[in-house]
């Protein structure tokens, strides 16, 4: 599977993923500069986490238009599928790729700590490794990761079964205490209607080895290659 | 020409900042305090023909990057005569 | 230039911080009256903090050699091989006083200070750890200064994406009117891709590179003189506003640019910034340099020469290019949106000529900027020392309940966990980080070999006060015991010395008695001090902070698998202690936050005995025979217990017997050198037994892990019995109490 690892100016998780998929998975992969809009060798793009543009004005608000942003929906339609965590799903969600917005933590402060996550999707191609109702150990790292939508939208994600992840406790119980930053319904991870980009504030590359602390992680990149040896069912080109 | 756009959190959007302000205030004594919103103050010098083009210039700024339309509202104030630069901050 | 300049005086000069001495100095070395401007370019590179006038007759003292130091003090950072073609850069930096003034702003550019001072290196910075010391958190001005230094350290560190991984929080009110904040940085280069401050090549193009000069910081004496008032239109705030996305650019186009080979030499413009940069790099080359002031890159309109020499606005760097190579500097600094504008040359020297479109206002011989007077005043120790010492801590009741005595220690604000600072901070960008913050010292790993290194800081400025030499070596042993606690090989030292008004004779003494402890702290251990940093004039109204040297260590582990943390890992594992079985609750934790007293003696140290120790300890975690190691400091032998048992993901409980003492409380909070808590499987015993007999140090068995409860036994009588949950509640909400 050819990955890209998107770097903006602020980006800093890109390293880290490259590192989990060329020394970890062994995977193929390249850095894609936010000004590339050629995207054809590539069959998964990452927006890794970082603070692009400093989040200046918003998280994720300058790198949602820049010129690779743009370049996604056609990437996307062509059969590539879009991972964004951190960083990338504020991005994610300010280009209007995903649904919603990622605001202040409740606690107004920034968190970096461990957190677990429900699947409440096991049926993406990023989470077919796992089951629905297993419990993931990853960590987050941001300040700006409070999910919102508004009811219509919340309603809507539910019924299409968008909602991905939710932040719960080791045993899997949603509970507010377990909710690290106030999101909405503990939401974590959403993806588009299509299932084909998935936006979460944690950290999967940074679970994905045993020194550093677990390898939950993994199961995403483990999901996605899955799919590709399966079935090729996201690779329509 | 020089507008001064506001940028807020909609009506019924949890303001977090604001909430927080304001019960500090109240630890201070101002204990009055009804409402208090936070919100950014963007002062943008466009150069259009009429005054007509560049606040449909300043909106459009809006629409596409100053404030998201999930979370926020803006409004837009036409500043006149005045240079931004020389204002006299109070205090 | 349109406004007049000020006239120069002896008046002038003293205005901005020159003595009348070093003003006749300065006319004898010109040879004339120096222009304003070149009075300014003294000022600043004759100031205490740019040349060390109090401090380098005493900084000669430290050893600076070893096989390992590929870099010692003088350049922007020291740097160590650590094998397999690897090289660790890393240096300790005081951004104290701008933190008092604007906490939030003033911590956020002391991380941006210490980060440049890594990458002009080469290096990629992988950590950061913050020393802090606060006033009492009772009160309210010390808790919003608490809040705003670490949400500083936070954004910046945080947004740059470098993880911060340790230091430490302490608190005492002799710093309530000077909190410190000292931070260190670590970072990684290849041997041979190590970059230097210089100006060698004559003809070589100077370029500025990074932010635009603004007004910011631009030293407060000039914004005091009568003379520069009256020309100054509107007096501009002299607090440094940080930019770490600038920051994290800059470190992106910097390393670009090396790797291409388009540099020659860097230097960050720090501390009295264009005018530091155009005399040092000359200065260390024997070189000179012709710079044009027009060129540089201005926020603000109508900025005089002065200004711009003296500004210190963030995130900018001054770089010499390697010839032939000005429009590689130019392409990379471009691609990553940043200045990057030719304003000079080097010249054969040896002068320092500054222009002002095309015309010169300062011409100044680089040697004599660099080479500031230096001082030796008279120093003498404080009175009242040997009151102080003659107090006996065991004139003062004993507990009447000793659960509560250690509950309430652990729940105190310097002793209590420090999650609330550090959860706020990411700890784990680059993915190196194997252990986080909350053991002895952090560990990361050194990708593409098998190797790890260990960072940690130190410093306890009650124990310096009442002994600056034993207490300046106390700070190396305890440091570098920390970095053995996790299982690695000490390497080198970097120091952050704060301290008071050297100018006040006990001040003075102090400051050289704590420089001969490090000294012989660091020879005794084999520690080369490698970079670091003298804050003096920490004091408000004659009042002083606690003189304060902050020590940071990096060790080596040769293999990032084996390495050890300080909370035990399951029952019926043996706990030993290690080290001498002197203790003292002279200048203890205890003492202060239980009785408020700071007095009394600070047990013996021998040198020898605490490396072989280290050497130990280290030996022991790097064979895996032991499942945690914690050294016992602040608080002594009981804390040091507590942290162990519930400190990790799941608690542990413990019980343990030392023999009798003057008193329990002596034996259990006493604090004394080179005593660290080890926990051993039953399997390994017959091993570890013969290391230790083989290291010859003082140790024992002093009980085991399992339960729920820690019992602690003095004398064979049972003195401590707390459940793990009240132990717990305590030191975890502990520091969230005394801010709420």
């Amino acid at each position: 599977m050819r990955f890209g690892v998107v770097v903006f100016p602020g980006t800093w998780s890109d390293c880290d993923f490259h590192y989990v998929i060329s020394e970890v998975l062994h995977q193929p992969v390249k850095y894609v500069w936010h000004r590339d809009r050629e995207l054809a060798d590539f069959d998964c793009l990452v927006l890794p986490g970082g603070f692009s543009y400093g989040d200046y004005l918003r998280a994720g608000a300058v790198a949602g238009r820049s010129p690779v942003v743009e370049a996604l929906p056609a990437f996307v339609a062509g059969g590539g599928v879009v991972l964004g965590s951190c960083n990338g799903f504020q991005i994610l969600c300010e280009a209007g790729l995903l649904p919603g917005a990622l605001m202040r933590n409740e606690c107004l402060q920034y968190r970096c700590q461990s957190t677990h996550l429900l699947v409440e999707n096991a049926e993406t191609v990023f989470t077919r490794a796992t089951r629905p109702g297993q419990v993931l150990a990853m960590p987050i790292s941001h300040g700006e990761g409070k999910y919102h939508v508004d009811a219509e939208t919340l309603a809507a994600l539910r019924r299409r079964n968008q909602i991905v992840f939710r932040y719960c406790t080791p045993e899997g119980q949603v509970t507010r205490a377990a909710n690290p930053n106030g999101s909405l319904d503990n939401i974590a991870g959403v993806v588009n209607e299509e299932g084909t980009v998935l936006g979460l504030m944690p950290h999967p590359e940074r679970a994905a080895e045993s020194a550093l602390g677990g390898t939950d992680g993994l199961v995403i990149f483990h999901s996605l290659l899955g799919s590709l040896v399966e079935d090729g069912s996201f690779l329509k080109r | 020409m020089r507008f001064r756009v506001l940028v807020r959190l909609k009506r019924g959007i949890l303001d977090v900042q604001g909430a927080a302000v304001q019960r500090s205030l109240a630890g201070l004594g101002f204990g009055d305090v009804r409402e208090l919103r936070i919100g950014k103050l963007v002062e943008v010098d466009v150069d259009e023909a009429t005054p007509a083009a560049a606040r449909a210039r300043v909106d459009e700024m809006c629409r596409r990057l100053l404030a998201n339309p999930i979370l926020e509202d803006y409004t837009i104030e036409e500043i006149e005569g005045e240079r931004l630069a020389a204002r006299e901050p109070v205090r | 230039m349109t406004a007049a300049e000020p006239k120069v005086t002896v008046d002038l000069a003293r205005g901005l911080g020159l003595t009348a001495d070093e003003y006749d100095h300065i006319i004898r070395r010109l040879g004339r009256e120096p222009r304003y401007t070149e009075l300014g370019l003294f000022s600043a590179l004759w100031s205490e903090h740019c040349a060390y006038k109090h401090s380098k007759t005493f900084l000669h003292r430290l050893p600076q050699h070893g096989p390992h130091v590929l870099q010692g003090p003088g350049e922007n950072a020291g740097a160590l091989d650590i094998g397999d073609g690897w090289a660790v850069v890393f240096k300790i930096e005081s951004h104290n006083h701008p933190s008092f003034i604007e906490p939030f702003q003033g911590a956020a550019t002391g991380v941006g200070g210490i980060l440049r001072d890594i990458f002009t290196m080469g290096a990629r910075p992988i950590a950061l750890l913050d020393s802090l010391r606060f006033g009492d958190p009772a009160d309210p001005r010390t808790r919003r200064l608490v809040e705003g230094v670490v949400s500083g350290i936070s954004w910046y560190g945080n947004c740059f994406g470098c993880p911060t991984v340790g230091g430490e929080m302490a608190f005492a009110p002799e710093y309530a009117g000077n909190p410190l904040v000292n931070v260190m940085c670590v970072g990684l280069v290849r041997t041979d891709r190590i970059f230097r401050a210089r100006a060698e090549r004559v003809g070589s193009a100077v370029f500025y590179v990074g932010n635009k000069t603004g007004r910011d910081g631009i030293h407060g004496a000039t914004m005091a003189s009568a003379a520069f008032d009256e020309h100054a239109e509107e007096r501009r705030p002299t607090v440094q506003v940080g930019d770490p996305f600038t920051e994290k650019l800059l470190l992106e186009a910097c390393l670009e640019a090396m790797a291409a080979g388009a540099v020659a030499g860097i230097q960050d413009m720090g501390a009295a910034g264009l005018a530091c940069c155009t005399s040092e790099m000359p200065a260390r080359s024997g070189t000179g340099m012709d710079v044009e002031l027009a060129r540089v890159p201005q926020r603000e309109p109508g900025m005089t020469p002065y200004e711009i020499l003296l500004s210190e606005s963030q995130e900018r760097m001054l770089l010499v290019a390697a010839p032939g190579r000005e429009d590689d500097v130019r392409r990379i600094f471009a691609k990553w949106d940043l200045d990057a504008v030719e304003i000079g040359r080097v010249t054969a020297g040896p002068d320092l000529v500054i222009r002002l479109n095309g015309e010169p206002v300062a011409c100044v011989p680089v040697p004599a900027l660099a080479e500031a007077p230096r001082y030796e005043p008279p120093f003498a120790p404080p009175r009242g020392l040997g009151e102080l010492h003659a107090f006996d801590p065991l004139s003062l009741p004993a507990p009447a309940d000793y659960d509560d005595a250690l509950v309430g220690l652990l729940g105190s604000p310097t002793i209590a966990r420090k999650e609330w600072a550090y959860r706020q901070y990411d700890q784990q960008v680059g993915i190196n980080t194997l252990v986080r913050p909350g053991s002895d010292a952090a560990v990361l790993r050194v990708k593409g070999t098998r190797r790890a290194i260990a960072v940690t800081t130190d410093g306890n400025g009650r124990h310096v006060v009442l002994d600056p030499r034993r207490g300046g070596a106390l700070a190396v042993c305890e440091a570098a015991r920390n970095v053995a606690c996790a299982g690695a090989r000490p390497l080198g030292v970097t120091d952050c010395l704060n301290f008071g008004s050297p100018e006040r004779p006990e001040v003075l003494w102090q400051f050289a008695e704590a420089v001969e402890g490090i000294a012989a702290a660091c020879r005794a251990l084999g520690l080369p001090v490698v970079g670091g940093n003298v804050s003096f004039y920490n004091e408000t109204s004659g009042q002083a902070i606690l003189p304060t040297p902050v020590v940071g260590v990096v060790g080596l582990l040769e293999d990032a698998a084996q390495h050890a943390t300080q909370w035990f890992k399951g029952e019926g594992h043996r706990i030993a202690l290690l080290g001498p079985g002197e203790v003292s609750l002279g200048g203890s934790e205890y003492l202060w936050a239980r009785h408020g007293r700071l007095a009394g003696r600070l047990a013996r140290q021998d040198l020898e005995v605490e490396r072989r120790v280290q050497a130990a300890v280290q030996a022991a975690v790097g064979a895996g025979l032991v499942t945690a190691a914690h050294d016992c400091a602040e608080g002594g032998l009981a804390v040091a217990l507590a942290e162990c048992c519930v400190s990790g993901p799941a608690r542990v409980g413990a019980e343990a017997s030392v023999g009798a003492a003057p008193r329990a409380d002596h034996a259990l909070f006493g604090e004394g050198p080179s005593r660290v808590v080890v926990a051993v499987e039953p399997g390994r015993v017959r091993e570890f037994e013969a290391l230790m007999a083989e290291s010859a140090i003082p140790w024992g068995w002093i009980g085991g892990t399992g339960g729920e409860r820690l019992r602690l036994n003095v004398g064979g009588v049972a003195v401590v019995d707390v459940a793990l949950d009240r132990i717990e509640q305590a030191w975890r909400n502990g520091l969230e109490r005394h801010l709420a």
